[in-house]
């Protein structure tokens, strides 16, 4: 089943074209990496399947992107979308407030205000993301006293508050240390149960490691699209192949 | 340390010399407060603060009360206008529009402008032009444009310090932009758009050109916005320019001294706050 269907996307800043021509299916309940160099368009493609493109200036997209057959850039509400497509950056943003308000003001802002309501979707967002046990006796604490790594974790549990379908990561382990990065590989291998998960990466390992299926960008262009399995050991496409063996890029 | 400014008599000359600059700037401040201290010390007895003021007892309690009344009348007037102008300029203008730069060259141009010429203006447009006289409500008026830029200042550059990542955080929640303004963004920003406001406590504090045409300086504890009132720097130049008290007016010193130090200390402890 196809999650987000992506037909001759095309994307503008101003007058540079970020993104050539996509075409792509991306699969319900799966891990879909994208890789390739810096500039090559993945964390734009990202972010425009929830719109955060559109709080930069001057950009313009064409072609059509559907979320379970419905064109995002349609008549919808851009906070309903990002409600139902929840977004992992790349550095941990947690907000200078505590624990329990972080994955609180989701939630809140979607209108859920009774205080026993909201203990619950705190507890099970922060159990989801595996970090619970670490911060339970400390809930109204500073997020910000956490580790990057807790912190990065937090960050996961806060966009699965608003209960998403979809989990964008935008290279979110690039800021971590190693420990904190297979945890929350771990996790990102876990959350694919129940939400469909794509990544940004630079780290070939990581993608062979968790995804299911790559997409290699070059130049705006997605050069090749497949299972994860045959991209890493026989891809089709020359440049694909020299930048998996790291021979540019 | 020593073998250093053997070889090198100029790196001598140079530690003295930062030496002898930040001592001088250091003795001209204690030489001031303890100058203001000795004279105004023996004259802090508790009859300078009665009730009232009369001649042979000039006590400065009315002015402390008017100085807090206009402190607290300017803020009302000029924290939210100051505030929201910059949210707007910040979050809602287009980066670079036409608009931001004028408005941002107009507040830049009022916060040069010399307090008498702020005076003058109140005297002519609230006092004279809108009859209100010399009164409390014009010298507040008077102090809240005065103090707008300052603030509008200091709130545009809190709201820029916030990094955009809460910003990303929150849109990416599904916030919209006046719930990430108001529940984000702006709470991140209080340290610093409170020490805006103290500092601007602090100018009110210390204004007297602004006000002595405007507020005007009848020694009364004010009982309506349309009372003339003096505050504690217009008392103590009243009091100097008659020559008869100058011993109140160094009293008089000493509680404003005290007053700014702690505005101005309180104010550190926030904008440190906001670096954390």
């Amino acid at each position: 089943m196809h999650k987000f269907t992506l037909r001759n996307v095309e994307l503008w800043y101003t007058d540079f074209k970020a993104l050539k021509n996509v075409t792509m299916d991306i699969e319900a309940n799966a891990i879909t990496a994208l890789i390739g160099p810096s500039g090559c368009g993945k964390s734009t493609l990202l972010k425009s399947l929830n719109r955060m493109n559109d709080l930069i200036e001057g950009c313009r997209i064409t072609g059509e992107i559907l979320l379970d057959g419905e064109d995002i850039y349609g008549d919808i509400d851009i906070n309903l979308l990002r409600k139902r497509v929840g977004m992992v950056f790349q550095k941990p943003n947690p907000f200078p407030m505590s624990i329990y308000d972080n994955i609180a003001f989701g939630p809140r802002t979607h209108g859920i205000k009774a205080r026993h309501k909201l203990d619950e979707i705190v507890e099970e967002a922060l159990k989801d993301a595996a970090i619970w046990d670490e911060v339970k006796d400390r809930l109204k604490k500073s997020a910000l006293s956490l580790s990057g790594g807790q912190q990065q974790r937090l960050c996961i549990a806060r966009a699965l508050s608003v209960s998403p379908d979809v989990l964008l990561m935008d290279e979110p382990t690039s800021a971590l240390d190693p420990i904190s990065t297979s945890k929350i590989e771990d996790l990102v291998s876990e959350l694919k149960k129940t939400y469909t998960v794509v990544i940004v990466t630079h780290n070939m390992q990581q993608a062979t490691r968790i995804s299911d299926k790559t997409a290699f960008f070059l130049l705006g262009e997605m050069v090749e699209f497949g299972d994860s399995e045959q991209i890493f050991s026989m891809p089709k496409d020359k440049r694909c192949e020299d930048y998996i063996t790291g021979r540019f890029g | 340390m020593k073998q250093l400014s053997k070889k090198k008599p100029f790196d001598l000359f140079l530690c003295v010399f930062t030496w002898l600059c930040a001592g001088t700037t250091f003795l001209v401040l204690v030489f001031i407060i303890s100058h203001i201290i000795t004279r105004g010390l023996p004259y802090l007895k508790p009859s300078i603060f009665a009730l009232k003021y009369n001649s042979e007892n000039v006590s400065l309690f009315p002015a402390l009360i008017s100085t807090f009344i206009l402190v607290v009348l300017s803020l009302l007037i000029a924290v939210p206008i100051g505030v929201f102008s910059a949210i707007y300029l910040v979050e809602y203008a287009k980066r670079g529009s036409r608009l931001v730069k004028v408005v941002r060259v107009t507040a830049e141009t009022l916060s040069g402008i010399p307090s008498i010429v702020y005076g003058l203006f109140g005297m002519l447009f609230f006092v004279i032009r809108l009859e209100w006289g010399m009164s409390i409500l014009s010298g507040a008026f008077t102090l809240s444009i005065m103090i707008l830029p300052l603030i509008m200042r200091t709130t545009e550059e809190s709201l820029k310090a916030v990094p955009d990542s809460y910003r990303e955080g929150a849109f990416g929640l599904g916030a919209g932009k006046l719930r990430t303004v108001f529940y984000i963004v702006l709470p991140s920003a209080s340290p610093g758009i409170l020490a805006g406001i103290i500092l601007s406590v602090g100018r009110i504090v210390g204004e007297t050109a602004a006000l002595l045409y405007t507020a005007g300086s009848i020694a009364r504890i004010p009982t309506t916005p349309m009372a003339s009132a003096r505050t504690l720097a217009i008392h103590m130049y009243a009091l100097s320019s008659e020559g008869l008290y100058t011993g109140q007016a160094y009293a008089t010193a000493v509680v404003l001294l005290a007053m700014v130090i702690g505005i101005n200390l309180l104010s550190e402890y926030l904008a440190n706050k906001i670096v954390k």
